[in-house]
């Protein structure tokens, strides 16, 4: 039985697999879920935010210059943002094989 | 020094909680449980314990309250029965996991339906898969004992886990009987203060109990399962050390007359008392007969089990609980597991006795055996039966 699929060996799990990490839940790779991607027009983005605000994780963030920068590492494609964005900027296009 | 009294079971329970010096009680009223818990609310009113007695709304959240508070590095108490136990499984789980040594008393109470406030192990067979270290009282001393142990184990580094002490409902929580309660000072030599190796503290923030993903839960799993076995050493050298401490010695599996048996009756709880006095009038008859009184549940017993039962002919296994399955009782198929892993084969028969309150006499005892040398003659295929039934 050679084949493992832990992450950790159980002998160094904290107590009771706690974490003593605060925020490492950001390290946790959410993006592999998705079917579909967002994808941004920034010809008709106004800059408002709502894409920023409404993402349930943290794909999007601030970037100098107004607009908002995606990170796929954390999208699940639920087209949150894409249902929210005010100017339609925003379009859901489904991922190839 | 400590003090010998007549005291009603329970209440030498609460007193004995007290005498350990626990900091937060959370705890929901169920007979047969009750008078544990307002004794020991009293005992926190009038100002002799000082602790935080959480009235909760229900079992479920006595629990919660006690894994909240151990979390937060707490020394815990809680204690129900039955169908209040029942509410509050899904936190037990959860106690477990999170490795945290809370203590619980539980005044064995059958489950409903029909509802049943009298005794049996009903609540002792839905706990058994739930992680907690298990141990089995026999008598009122016994109760006082293993509580003062279970913390001891419970908060123990190597431990870390919670810790049930089973009372059998009735027969002992509402008996009164001669206890020595040792002095607080007496106690506080065995049983150091409690130092939480994690706890929950803003200056030093952790995550306990979060999500275990597939990547980790297996892992978790089999960190909590190392625990549990790796307790049962920890479990019998503070026995050991309550022995010097106190002068009470307790071990896993307590025999009587075993050496020389054909016939070995193994049980748990207060029924044992009984069965002691049906195997001495059976002695004086020359029957060779002894009882295996499993003592320590969880984790189970298996050495001291083999060692106990490895040269009798014929066993037989008492439950107090169905299991529903339709071939065997809870207690049995475990001992039965145990047999078969050490080549054991001696004739088993499964006795489901005492359900809801029945008594178990020492004449039922005396049937046992004679039915069980009769259908082992008989070579009868092995099985179960509850007894007592009226057609």
């Amino acid at each position: 039985m050679a084949k493992e699929l832990g992450l950790h060996s159980w002998r160094e799990l904290a107590l009771g697999a706690a974490i003593l990490t605060p925020g490492s839940a950001s390290e946790l790779k959410t993006g592999d879920w998705r079917s579909s991607r967002p994808v941004v027009d920034y010809e008709k983005c106004v800059k408002c935010g709502r894409c920023y605000i409404l993402c349930p994780d943290m794909v999007y963030s601030p970037r100098e210059d107004g607009y908002y920068e995606l990170n796929y590492y954390y999208c699940k494609g639920c087209g949150i943002c894409a249902q929210e964005c005010p100017k339609g900027a925003i379009e859901m296009v489904e991922e190839g094989e | 020094m400590g003090r010998r009294v007549g005291m009603e079971v329970s209440i030498a329970a609460a007193e004995t909680v007290a005498l350990i010096d626990v900091d937060v009680v959370a705890a929901y009223p169920i007979t047969p449980q009750t008078h544990i818990v307002e004794h020991l609310s009293e005992l926190v009113a009038n100002g002799h314990l000082d602790a935080e007695f959480v009235p909760v709304e229900s079992e479920h959240s006595a629990m919660s309250v006690c894994v909240g508070a151990a979390a937060a590095g707490a020394r815990t108490f809680t204690s129900t029965s039955s169908q209040g136990y029942a509410l509050m499984v899904e936190i037990c789980y959860i106690a477990s996991s999170m490795r945290l040594p809370i203590v619980m008393a539980v005044a064995n109470r059958a489950l409903s339906a029909p509802i049943s406030i009298w005794n049996d192990h009903a609540d002792m067979m839905l706990a058994r898969d739930t992680g907690w270290i298990q141990t089995v009282a026999e008598n009122g001393q016994e109760v006082v004992d293993l509580l003062i142990h279970a913390y001891r184990v419970a908060e123990d580094h190597r431990v870390l886990l919670p810790v049930m002490v089973n009372l059998d409902g009735f027969t002992l929580s509402h008996v009164i009987e001669p206890i020595e309660l040792p002095s607080k000072e007496e106690i506080q030599k065995y049983l150091p203060p409690y130092k939480p190796l994690l706890r929950l503290d803003p200056k030093n923030p952790v995550t306990m109990g979060p999500v275990g993903v597939p990547e980790i839960y297996t892992e978790a799993k089999k960190a909590q399962d190392e625990a549990l076995k790796n307790s049962k050493k920890v479990i019998i050298e503070a026995w050991e050390e309550f022995a010097k401490h106190f002068g009470r010695t307790y071990r896993p599996v307590e025999t009587y007359k075993c050496e020389d048996a054909e016939v070995i009756l193994v049980m748990m709880g207060s029924i044992a008392e009984t069965a002691m006095r049906a195997v001495d009038s059976m002695r004086a008859r020359g029957k060779k007969v002894g009882i295996a009184r499993i003592r320590l549940f969880r984790p189970f017993p298996v050495e001291e089990l083999v060692a106990a039962l490895k040269n009798a002919r014929i066993l037989a296994v008492i439950d107090r609980a169905l299991s529903f399955n339709g071939h065997v009782g809870p207690l049995c198929g475990e001992v039965k597991s145990v047999l078969f892993d050490h080549g054991l084969t001696p004739y088993v028969w499964n006795y489901i006795a005492g359900l809801g309150g029945r008594d178990v006499t020492v004449e039922n005892f005396m049937e046992m055996v004679d039915m069980v040398e009769a259908r082992a003659a008989k070579k009868e295929p092995m099985g179960y039966e509850i007894i007592n039934v009226r057609e």
